[in-house]
């Protein structure tokens, strides 16, 4: 049987399995269930979720023994695929926080068997939710520069310091933080990654409130938090190699940008304009400057969208970490943003909305989008970090003569 | 690169191979020191007929590979990189398409095997102003006779010296701005009636100016249908338009990489000029806009492959190359400073090129606003 047929056979099996699992009551409620929910949506939802994680596919490209399906990308495609078209969704990357996502496959690549056999389940099935713990108020960008301290004490360490932008942190059960091991070498050489249970004495969490109001995000306090050394993942001060390797899976992650693009199928950005500025007699934009500018974005955005296409066939179906990831965000975060100014300029007045009724749902909700997507050129490895990436390790520029 | 086929491959390294070693940018300066009057080298253009170029996108039944645009471009690419002089794309991407797409049987057999074995060089003769405008066609052609009557004039039509055919964009009926009424015809350069003069251009290539008085064809010259001539007009500038920004990426792209390369070797201050954070994010910036240039590119000679939205994929492609090429051409001269400056370094000889590619077949605020139009703003 050809692979294309295989592929087909595996669609229609999906098809069928997602008809008969999947409890009609959630349809296109996507991930909004949490918390907010009445109780027998949240029976569904739990139900949905073990049947997902029975069946492995709420990490369906990870190895069967690690709780994943051993399937193969374009397998795992056709997956979210099927679910779209019946308003189903995988809520277990997001459940699981950073673990699906970044934990998981670093931890598949530095882990311990026993540390895989311990953590990797409890990721794909979405029941241990996992934060990061990377940022420090003084080291933001210069990620190196952390002074959480961890000192040796026998079977564990002990954590002393302030982690920020931890997002989840409130709400997760395991965090993976980057800690000083050694302070008498150079930088990057006395850092190792642990793993620690959030439930702990030792380690206490305080929302932080941003420009755009509430957010997933914490300060992180650890007043002699303890994490195993059976949980110290790599080698002792080998964990920048480590995190370096989990920030390229948090790029691959942030690679989609969020703009429709030219000639998407949802109310385009166009339309929306056209609602807000007018046209003249040919349906023309009224105002001609903007719409320059709004043609210039959708070409960004379908160039975006081009390129993730090419870079994907180039790596024959395989989406791998690539060094095209840094590009990737780049763009994608010039677009999102481009996309939020653009519709609050054509908004006018009704872009600048806080609360109330005076403003429609869209309206406001483009003015948290907007100060929100402030963000996006921040975390990750900001705008300029990227550009270092790109010049040093793809155009294979010298370093810099800045300290750092 | 996209994801090429076998015959792509081959096509690109031979591409690649020949252009560096026989037609590289030394050779292009040679000829412009010359001063030969086509601007191009006549053995550049027999190897490259020699090798089947001409042949890639005409039917095998008239003497051609059939090999599409994607193929095309490959090539064109390369010939971008080494600014490589010829008729190439005039005739065997312009002037087949109008053929291939507009053309009789009668007039295909007669016409797209020469273009295959060079024996004719097409190009089409459309614009009349400085700015691209084909609607605005104004050049009448008259019923006389059995046939037709050609009055006016024609600008920058490429390849003008050395064709031996002209598509003429010519008006048969209504008034300069309606598509209505524009009719192509194949006209022979020795035409009575027909002289052409020499355009020196800034890239140093073969444009020339026409001027029909009373140029007298017959019926059996109308390429496509009479009156109706806008819709093959408008296919065959978007197969120019897809083509041209695939040459116009590899102009681009070589002036990437001799940039990146002075970046690695220049110093100053006691340290490679790369090492300098500014000059790193410059080049980390243009790279970016490399990559997404290139989606673009191959995305439209695709679109014409597989027939499937050809125009909106030909504006993304001409603008967003176009814009790369705008910006990477001025930073090939400022990073070079003081040497980029001179005629003796080849910088010059690109920025002149990028600023020729840019004006043809509608330059970058041209394709932004069909793109708007075409998504209906």
């Amino acid at each position: 049987m050809s692979n294309e047929q295989a592929l087909k056979e595996f669609e229609s099996t999906v098809r069928e399995w997602v008809k008969e699992n999947f409890p009609t009551s959630l349809a296109g409620s996507a991930m909004g269930l949490e918390g907010e929910a009445d109780e027998s949506s949240k029976t569904d939802f739990e139900l949905w979720r073990q049947r997902l994680a029975e069946k492995g596919w709420g990490a369906p490209t990870w190895p069967v023994e690690y709780g994943g399906a051993g399937l193969s990308h374009p397998e795992a495609k056709i997956i979210s695929h099927e679910m779209a078209k019946a308003g189903a969704f995988n809520p277990i990357p997001l459940l699981a926080g950073m673990g699906v996502t970044m934990v998981g496959p670093t931890l598949m690549e530095y882990g311990t068997d026993d540390q895989k056999a311990r953590h990797l389940k409890g990721m794909a099935s979405g029941e241990i939710r996992w934060c990061l713990g990377l940022s420090e108020p003084g080291a933001g960008s210069d990620l190196a520069s952390l002074s959480t301290r961890a000192i040796d004490n026998g079977d564990s360490f002990v954590l002393n310091g302030q982690k920020t932008w931890t997002s989840g942190a409130d709400v997760s059960q395991w965090c993976g933080a980057l800690v000083r091991t050694d302070a008498n070498v150079k930088k990057r050489d006395g850092i190792s990654f642990v793993m620690l249970p959030m439930d702990q004495a030792g380690v206490t969490t305080k929302p932080i409130r941003l420009i755009s109001g509430a957010s997933p995000f914490c300060d992180t306090f650890f007043d002699d938090a303890r994490a195993e050394k059976a949980d110290l993942l790599g080698d002792l001060n080998k964990g920048w190699s480590v995190v370096k390797r989990l920030l390229q899976h948090e790029r691959q992650s942030q690679t989609q940008a969020r703009s429709p693009g030219g000639g998407g199928k949802k109310a385009s950005l166009q339309e929306k304009a056209k609602a807000y500025v007018g046209t003249d007699e040919n349906g023309v934009l009224a105002d001609a400057d903007l719409r320059i500018r709004l043609a210039n974005h959708l070409m960004d955005s379908q160039a975006h969208g081009l390129t993730v296409s090419r870079i994907t066939a180039e790596a024959k179906g395989k989406v791998e970490v690539s060094a095209a990831a840094s590009i990737l965000k780049n763009s994608a975060t010039n677009i999102a943003q481009t996309k939020n100014e653009l519709t609050m300029e054509f908004m006018g007045t009704q872009g600048i909305g806080w609360e109330g009724v005076d403003f429609a749902d869209d309206e406001l909700s483009n003015v948290k989008d907007w100060l929100w997507g402030k963000a996006i050129s921040i975390y990750g490895g900001s705008y300029e970090v990227q550009n270092n990436i790109i010049s040093k390790n793809i155009l294979g520029l010298p370093e810099t003569t800045q300290k750092g | 690169m996209a994801a090429l086929t076998e015959e792509q491959s081959m096509i690109r390294d031979q591409a690649k191979s020949w252009t560096r070693d026989q037609a590289p940018v030394g050779k292009f300066r040679e000829m412009r020191d010359s001063g030969i009057d086509s601007g191009f080298s006549p053995d550049t253009w027999s190897s490259m007929i020699e090798m089947g170029w001409t042949g890639i996108i005409v039917p095998e039944q008239y003497g051609g590979s059939d090999l599409g645009f994607l193929t095309f471009g490959v090539v064109l690419e390369e010939i971008g990189r080494q600014l490589t002089a010829s008729p190439l794309f005039a005739s065997a991407l312009v002037g087949a398409s109008a053929v291939v797409l507009g053309g009789s049987e009668a007039q295909k057999q007669a016409v797209l095997p020469g273009i295959v074995d060079g024996s004719k060089i097409l190009t089409m003769a459309l614009e009349e102003g400085p700015r691209h405008s084909p609607k605005n066609t104004s050049l009448t052609a008259e019923k006389h006779g059995d046939g037709y009557k050609l009055t006016g004039t024609k600008t920058f039509v490429q390849e003008g010296l050395s064709a031996t055919t002209f598509v003429v964009v010519a008006r048969t009926s209504g008034a300069p701005g309606d598509t209505d009424g524009i009719t192509l015809f194949l006209v022979d350069a020795d035409a009575s009636g027909l002289s052409r003069n020499q355009v020196k251009t800034v890239d140093s290539r073969g444009y020339a100016n026409l001027d029909f008085e009373g140029v007298e064809v017959g019926a059996d010259a109308i390429l496509g249908q009479l009156d109706a001539g806008y819709p093959v007009l408008e296919a065959t500038l978007d197969r120019a338009r897809a083509g041209i920004s695939a040459e116009m990426l590899g102009t681009a792209a070589q002036a990437f990489d001799m940039t990146l390369e002075y970046l690695k070797t220049r110093e100053q201050f006691g340290q490679v000029i790369g090492s300098f954070q500014a000059l790193g994010h410059r080049a980390a910036g243009l790279f970016g806009q490399m990559e997404l240039s290139r989606s673009c590119s191959e995305a439209a000679l695709q679109a014409i492959d597989d027939n499937e939205n050809v125009e909106q994929m030909a504006s993304l492609s001409k603008c967003r190359v176009g814009e790369f090429l705008y910006e990477m051409s001025n930073q090939l001269i400022q990073i070079h400073g003081g040497i980029g400056m001179t005629d003796e370094f080849d910088a010059g000889l690109y920025l002149k090129r990028a600023r020729t590619l840019e004006t043809s077949f509608g330059n970058r605020s041209f394709h932004r606003d069909r793109y708007a139009t075409l998504a209906g703003f």
